[in-house]
């Protein structure tokens, strides 16, 4: 028997129950189309971090406080034992180096006549931070060497506290309070969007001085240090280290390039987006017992047929095909189907959040229907091939 | 007759059913020769075994017992599929249900034998189309089954059983779903079947039907009592 005339076959046996053939097929849409969606947003945070992370000015190594490979103190709190003296060192005695920029952050709120912008992230850094971090500048300007060192109440301000405070008026020179100090506006930055419900233009920067002052704090969060070259990141990770370790001990700290970063962060979405994968195969395989169990009902309503055909000279392999056709085109149906609404999902999706179609989610999600009908149908398809010709076909 | 070799040789077939701890024994060693161009009615009360004769007359079972040789060979020892390729060249069958599949026109419920003989689309068609011309249904080629008589739809049961040009016809109670006049037409397209050179074995317990045949065999508590 050719394939021709087998699809034929099993083409007309689904088209005779249409509903039960499309209600079937639901389960394996949703399989797949959870597959390409999942996989899509996983892999379209994956690209966003990246992009996030590669926007930053070029050549950077992070120095940030902890142990290296992430090893926590007992209640996982990381002691911060690195202070602003250790980047005023490092920027004093690295030759390789381009700039270095110390960073402390703090959640504050800010005030300005009887409006209020609670849980905003204050940046304090040195007046190079901008630059070095390539964060830029719509309106006005940052606070200066001598600001910085003054210990100036000066700030900038993202375009969220912008609109919630000045209902997107021009705010520059005006005056704020945050914490418990008035301070004037001298910058507005560029918009940055938000990701995770973190609204990354909710933000303030000031003078690491003052900031320190302010809140009482004597740490930093993180020292970025910015190499010559990319050739000199191996130099001049080597050289912080040593200087560093003069003051503080090898679980004090650790130091990050962007390309350590990414691959943790890749690491990290990739684990994300496998387990999304999985979840969603969890279920394409629920839409494969569908398949298998509306199979089975199948052969049993068609026992006679399945007489008659032997009768007249059907094989078991004849059979066998039949039915496991039949499998295969409603979970390759689902499958195709699934596969568009998935990309139609993720191509939506990606113009309000992150989200990026993988063509290995495709092949995977479109192999992984063929192998859930060949799986599924081919319990049912051995019971029918099985079939006695007399009994199949005396079966009422 | 007797200087033919037959078509079908039965030497001492018997046949058990097991039910359980109870063997029942529906044949009981029969024996018996059809020869080609023969027109056998084979019958007999209900529960007598004329079915089960039928079923391995037909190659659908295998006797417990006893050597079957059709058309020359022995297919006593024959696998599942090899018996699927005897029923399928040697052997057309039409049943007292018609069995013709509901979702399928009359020709394609002809081509059917065909399909599985690996005869090529077109072929097959042409075929079907001149078997159903002989029957008298050329008029009705695409209609389904529920749009036909049941004398229309035996006629097309039987314009299947003739496509792959099998030697022997094997009609169970092929009339015993229709009217008299459907079942006389039936008759007389197995005679016709007969002149012209088929073999026809006909199951059937009616009494004005078998004596239609050349020769009728009695079966009674699975052995030939005439």
């Amino acid at each position: 028997m050719d394939i021709n005339e087998l699809i034929r076959l099993s083409l007309r046996a689904l088209i005779a129950n249409k509903l039960r053939s499309v209600l079937t097929t639901l389960g394996i849409i949703i399989g797949v189309f959870a597959i390409i969606l999942l996989v899509s947003l996983g892999s379209g945070l994956q690209k966003y971090i990246t992009a996030q992370i590669s926007s930053l000015g070029s050549n950077l190594i992070f120095v940030i406080p902890g142990a290296p490979g992430g090893a926590r103190s007992p209640g996982g709190i990381v002691a911060n034992k690195l202070l602003l003296s250790d980047a005023q060192t490092l920027s004093f005695r690295l030759k390789n180096i381009a700039d270095v920029a110390p960073v402390i952050q703090q959640a504050a709120t800010v005030k300005y006549k009887n409006k209020t912008d609670k849980g905003v992230s204050v940046a304090g850094s040195t007046y190079n931070y901008n630059q070095l971090l390539n964060i830029p500048i719509e309106k006005g300007i940052s606070f200066t060497k001598a600001q910085e060192q003054s210990g100036a109440k000066v700030v900038i301000v993202g375009q969220t506290l912008v609109t919630k405070l000045f209902d997107g008026g021009d705010p520059i020179g005006k005056s704020i309070i945050v914490g418990n100090s008035r301070f004037t506006i001298i910058g507005i930055l560029a918009k940055r969007g938000s990701v995770f419900g973190i609204d990354e233009d909710n933000t303030i920067g000031m003078p690491i001085t003052i900031a320190q002052r302010e809140f009482g704090i004597n740490n930093v969060n993180v020292i970025y240090l910015s190499a010559k070259s990319p050739d000199l990141i191996p130099t001049v990770m080597d050289q912080a280290t040593r200087i560093l370790l003069r003051r503080l001990s090898a679980d004090d700290f650790n130091l990050q390039t962007q390309d350590t970063a990414l691959s943790t962060i890749n690491n990290v979405t990739n684990i994300l987006s496998i387990a999304l994968g999985g979840i969603a195969s969890i279920a394409l395989l629920v839409g494969g017992i569908g398949v298998a169990n509306i199979m089975l009902v199948s052969v049993t309503e068609r026992t006679k047929e399945i007489g008659l055909r032997k009768a007249l000279g059907a094989k078991r392999k004849d059979i066998l095909l039949q039915f496991l056709l039949e499998a295969v085109m409603l979970s390759v149906g689902g499958g195709l189907v699934g596969i568009i609404l998935g990309l139609g999902a993720s191509l939506i999706i990606a113009k309000i959040f992150v989200s990026q179609v993988t063509p290995w989610s495709i092949f995977l999600a479109f192999s992984f229907s063929v192998a859930v009908g060949v799986i599924f149908g081919m319990a049912p398809a051995i019971k029918a091939s099985k079939l006695s010709p007399i009994e199949a076909l005396h079966y009422e | 007759m007797a200087s033919k070799k037959p078509i079908i040789s039965l030497t001492e077939i018997k046949k058990d059913y097991q039910t359980g701890d109870v063997t029942t024994q529906v044949l009981k060693g029969i024996s018996l020769s059809i020869y080609p161009g023969d027109f056998v009615a084979i019958t007999g009360p209900s529960g007598s075994g004329k079915s089960t004769l039928m079923n391995i007359v037909g190659v659908l079972d295998t006797p417990t017992h006893g050597k079957y040789i059709l058309n020359g060979s022995d297919i006593t020892d024959l696998s599942e599929d090899e018996l699927a390729d005897v029923r399928n060249r040697e052997i057309g069958f039409v049943f007292q249900s018609f069995n013709l599949l509901s979702r399928a026109s009359a020709l394609e419920n002809v081509c059917l034998p065909a399909i599985y003989a690996g005869t090529s689309s077109k072929d097959r068609e042409e075929k079907a189309m001149q078997l159903l011309t002989k029957v008298g249904l050329a008029e009705r080629v695409h209609n389904k089954p529920n749009q036909l008589s049941g004398g229309q739809q035996q006629r097309v049961a039987i314009a299947r059983a003739l496509m792959n040009n099998p030697e022997i016809i094997l009609a169970d109670e092929p009339t015993g779903n229709l009217d008299t006049k459907s079942g006389d037409d039936v008759m007389n397209i197995l005679k016709e079947l007969n002149k012209n050179g088929k073999t026809i074995i006909l199951i059937t317990h009616e009494h004005d039907i078998a004596k239609q045949a050349k020769k009728i065999i009695h079966i009674k508590d699975g052995l030939i009592i005439n």
